[in-house]
């Protein structure tokens, strides 16, 4: 997605977060958290269920509220003012678990929406933009039909190319294969590879460690709140320095 | 007096027939506006309701029940024969009008909630990740879905306040219940009264059914429209 990767400059800050806590009700999910992404880099978050990396990158653009510490998205401050949020959630892309898109419209809709209604682009253009996306996820020949029409795994990339269409500078992903029938998770896999080829500063909530290895600059494994470890993927895998890492990566490579 | 000529007697009805005609047409047109009306602002309330500042959604929380707590011909009364002493003097159009609007607002403004509340919290999500404002999200990602799951209970409650329009004639409004018990009493016959039954039926028959129709097509929703 060169159009979106374009204009970055290589090394500067993406993201900054600095002592940030978050919590739901009395139970604290995130602890102090500190972290730095910079532009073009792509980052794989992993950890057990229930360690707070979801509830992380959904800090990130604004979906969760932090209680304390600061977030710095692309030099803007997540504050509770809603233009802030509004502009950071316009350049930050984001993929969910279950692709969210809306039923109610074609796939062609879906890619526009955003495009018409926050960027204020023509229709016509709009449309182009999309059909540029959808060639790019590789489903161009969908555009007409309606989500629920489409197999999972053409509904995730269809959900990616939606986030395309804002010409993002950051690309958030919560867990975007855990929801597919295993043969449909490679096709969106290679999506996101070629998106991370692209240059795409990319923060990924993910199983896949096959996918870490390859695209990953760095990885973050998380528990119960907080960061444990990260590290270069050959360092991460090959050489855990924490026992809950060891654990971990027994557990979800040893078979 | 044979059957026929005390129930189904064609001189009296041709003769009063023009009668009929107006009390349909004001039927109609009453039902259509409170339909309308009340459609428009259940909706607003719904909105408030689910949206709202606190104030305002224990306002449309207090509005939805009372509404749906009274009988409508207890409100028409009041509306008809009590507002006017406080100054408040509505012809018989005006109070169904707004009797039977203030009901069916409070219970669309139910039906659609029940609607929003069942699109997965996803859909809200997925727009404010894109930046999405409140305004278009809620017209171009939840009213829509919305719909689509309110639109049949909705179109049973719209039929079931047509019907009870004919609780206007107690207010002198001349609807086809109205205008067939004069019709009646002026040719003291009770065929007006069979003649507006079957008028009625005429009209709500196709009503009930598109109710039916519209239950099944929506019943496999969120496939292709």
């Amino acid at each position: 997605m060169s159009q979106s990767a374009l204009d970055h400059t290589p090394n500067a800050t993406a993201i900054q977060i600095e002592k940030m806590s978050k919590w739901f009700g009395t139970f604290q999910v995130l602890c102090d958290i500190d972290l730095t992404v910079s532009h073009g880099e792509r980052i794989v978050i992993c950890g057990p269920s229930g360690s707070g990396k979801s509830t992380l990158i959904r800090c990130m653009n604004a979906l969760e509220e932090h209680q304390d510490g600061k977030i710095v998205v692309d030099g803007t401050v997540l504050s509770s003012d809603l233009k802030n949020i509004n502009k950071v959630r316009s350049e930050v892309g984001m993929v969910f678990q279950h692709f969210n898109l809306f039923p109610h419209l074609t796939i062609l809709e879906n890619c526009t929406l955003a495009p018409m209604w926050v960027r204020k682009t023509p229709k016509q253009e709009a449309r182009e933009i999309a059909m540029h996306f959808l060639e790019k996820v590789k489903i161009p020949e969908q555009a007409d039909k309606y989500p629920g029409q489409l197999s999972g795994g053409q509904q995730q990339r269809v959900a990616i190319a939606r986030s395309l269409c804002m010409k993002p500078r950051i690309m958030l992903f919560d867990e975007p294969t855990s929801a597919l029938d295993p043969e449909m998770i490679s096709e969106v896999l290679d999506t996101m590879i070629q998106l991370a080829e692209d240059g795409m500063t990319m923060l990924c909530v993910t199983h896949e460690m096959g996918f870490a290895r390859k695209v990953a600059d760095r990885v973050i494994f998380m528990d119960q709140g907080h960061i444990i470890e990260q590290n270069k993927p050959e360092e991460f895998f090959n050489n855990p320095k924490s026992e809950r890492t060891k654990l971990f990566l027994s557990q979800i490579l040893g078979h | 007096m044979n059957f026929f000529e005390t129930f189904l007697n064609w001189e009296v009805i041709l003769r009063i027939y023009p009668m009929l005609m107006k009390g349909i047409g004001n039927t109609v047109a009453l039902a259509l506006t409170i339909i309308i009306a009340g459609g428009i602002a259940g909706v607003l309330i719904c909105l408030f309701r689910l949206y709202g500042p606190k104030w305002l959604r224990w306002l449309a929380i207090v509005y939805i029940d009372v509404f749906r707590a009274i009988p409508i011909l207890v409100l028409l009364v009041l509306i008809y024969y009590a507002l006017p002493f406080l100054g408040i003097r509505l012809n018989g159009f005006a109070s169904a009008t707004l009797a039977l609007g203030l009901v069916f607002s409070s219970f669309t403004a139910e039906v659609f909630r029940a609607g929003i509340q069942a699109i997965p919290k996803g859909q809200t999500e997925a727009s404010e990740a894109l930046g999405l404002s409140f305004g278009v999200t809620i017209w171009k990602v939840i009213l829509p879905q919305a719909f689509r799951i309110a639109i049949p209970p909705h179109t049973s409650n719209a039929v079931a306040i047509a019907k009870d329009t004919s609780l206007a004639s107690v207010v002198a409004m001349p609807d086809l219940l109205k205008q067939a018990t004069d019709a009646q009493a002026l040719t003291a016959n009770p065929s007006p009264l069979i003649a507006a039954a079957i008028m009625y039926l005429i009209v709500l028959l196709p009503a009930v059914r598109l109710v039916s129709y519209l239950e099944e097509r929506f019943r496999n929703d969120g496939k292709a429209a």
